[in-house]
């Protein structure tokens, strides 16, 4: 009895030890959305300029929606320019980049565009009634979409190039697809 | 023909304005605490550990707004719990849903007081049971024994 005690306080301790030991390897932050592979909310903002905004205008394109804002350094800093890079190279082979800037300031969000110089449509969501109904919880947070309108991709940090090309290769090479 | 037509047309136009107007209004009286029972069970998602009612963040404070407006809308405040968690996931709610493989995060809490409750139990009781045994009487000589209570005797 004594030697079961024995070996049974350390045993009690690995599952605590098993679970430590998971807990510590997975990013805490990094919650898996539900809303993949699931129709992409629409949406009716203006840009910066006064133009409508909406996804419906854009339905049959692979749409590539970024959400942003100026005072998230470094990762918005860093994706901004592969953005723009991006979407001159293929918005002419049915892809369209859309920024979206929430919690942030119309000047400061404006200043951020011209500072990098961003061509592709770009709206404020002063409500935040899109990022919530995208489930977004930091910034920056893309969310690719095929070009039947389902969302297939999110992505949790800076969009790189790799990131940027396979992810919308394999989109545009989806079959369906025109 | 020549009558019923603009009246119809009136009518049309009155019933077109009274909904309208009725549209117009809002919908339900809603109060704070009905806004903070439903935020209070959702996850700031910028912050740690506070829920929406508590954070001052900007995205609490629009989510607060989206709370509101959806119960003004006429939904019922699970049915804007689960708008949040179709979109943010089970993750979204501070206290998991007690089915399925989340019982486990109910029940261990309750199995770990069990089993300390005993483990504390038993060792305090082996404690005080040591504490009661009285260490076995020695083998004393006795004619050292007779010694002891001779000398004891004279003694006093």
């Amino acid at each position: 009895m004594r030697r079961l005690w024995r070996w049974l306080i350390p045993l009690a301790a690995l599952p605590v030890l098993a679970l430590l030991a998971y807990g510590f390897r997975v990013d805490p932050r990094d919650i898996p959305s539900p809303l993949v592979g699931r129709a992409a909310p629409g949406f009716a903002l203006a840009t910066f300029e006064g133009a409508p905004l909406t996804l419906e205008t854009h339905r049959g394109k692979v749409v590539v929606l970024n959400f942003w804002a100026s005072w998230c350094y470094p990762a918005c800093y860093e994706e901004a320019p592969v953005l723009e890079r991006n979407w001159r190279a293929y918005r002419d082979r049915g892809v369209v980049v859309l920024g979206v800037d929430i919690q942030d300031r119309r000047e400061a969000g404006e200043k951020f565009v011209r500072d990098f110089g961003l061509t592709f449509p770009i709206a404020q969501d002063l409500s935040g009634t899109v990022s919530v109904n995208y489930g977004v919880y930091g910034v920056p947070e893309t969310f690719f979409l095929d070009r039947q309108g389902r969302i297939r991709v999110k992505h949790k940090s800076a969009v790189t190039d790799d990131v940027f090309r396979t992810t919308v290769d394999r989109l545009l090479a989806e079959p369906g697809s025109p | 023909m020549s009558r019923l037509g603009p009246r119809l047309l009136e009518s049309l136009f009155l019933l077109g304005a009274a909904a309208s107007l009725a549209t117009a209004q809002p919908a339900t009286p809603v109060s704070q605490d009905a806004v903070h029972e439903v935020a209070a069970q959702l996850r700031c998602v910028v912050c740690q550990n506070l829920s929406v009612a508590d954070s001052p963040s900007e995205m609490a404070s629009q989510m607060r707004a989206i709370i509101r407006e959806r119960l003004t809308a006429g939904e019922r405040p699970a049915e804007v719990r689960q708008y949040f968690v179709d979109r943010y996931g089970e993750w979204i709610l501070l206290s998991p849903p007690r089915r399925g493989f989340n019982l486990l995060v109910w029940l261990f809490p309750l199995a770990a007081v069990v089993v300390g409750l005993a483990t504390v139990t038993l060792l305090v009781r082996r404690w005080t049971h040591r504490r009661d045994v009285r260490p076995p009487p020695v083998d004393v000589d006795p004619a050292m024994s007779e010694r002891i209570r001779r000398e004891l005797e004279s003694g006093s």
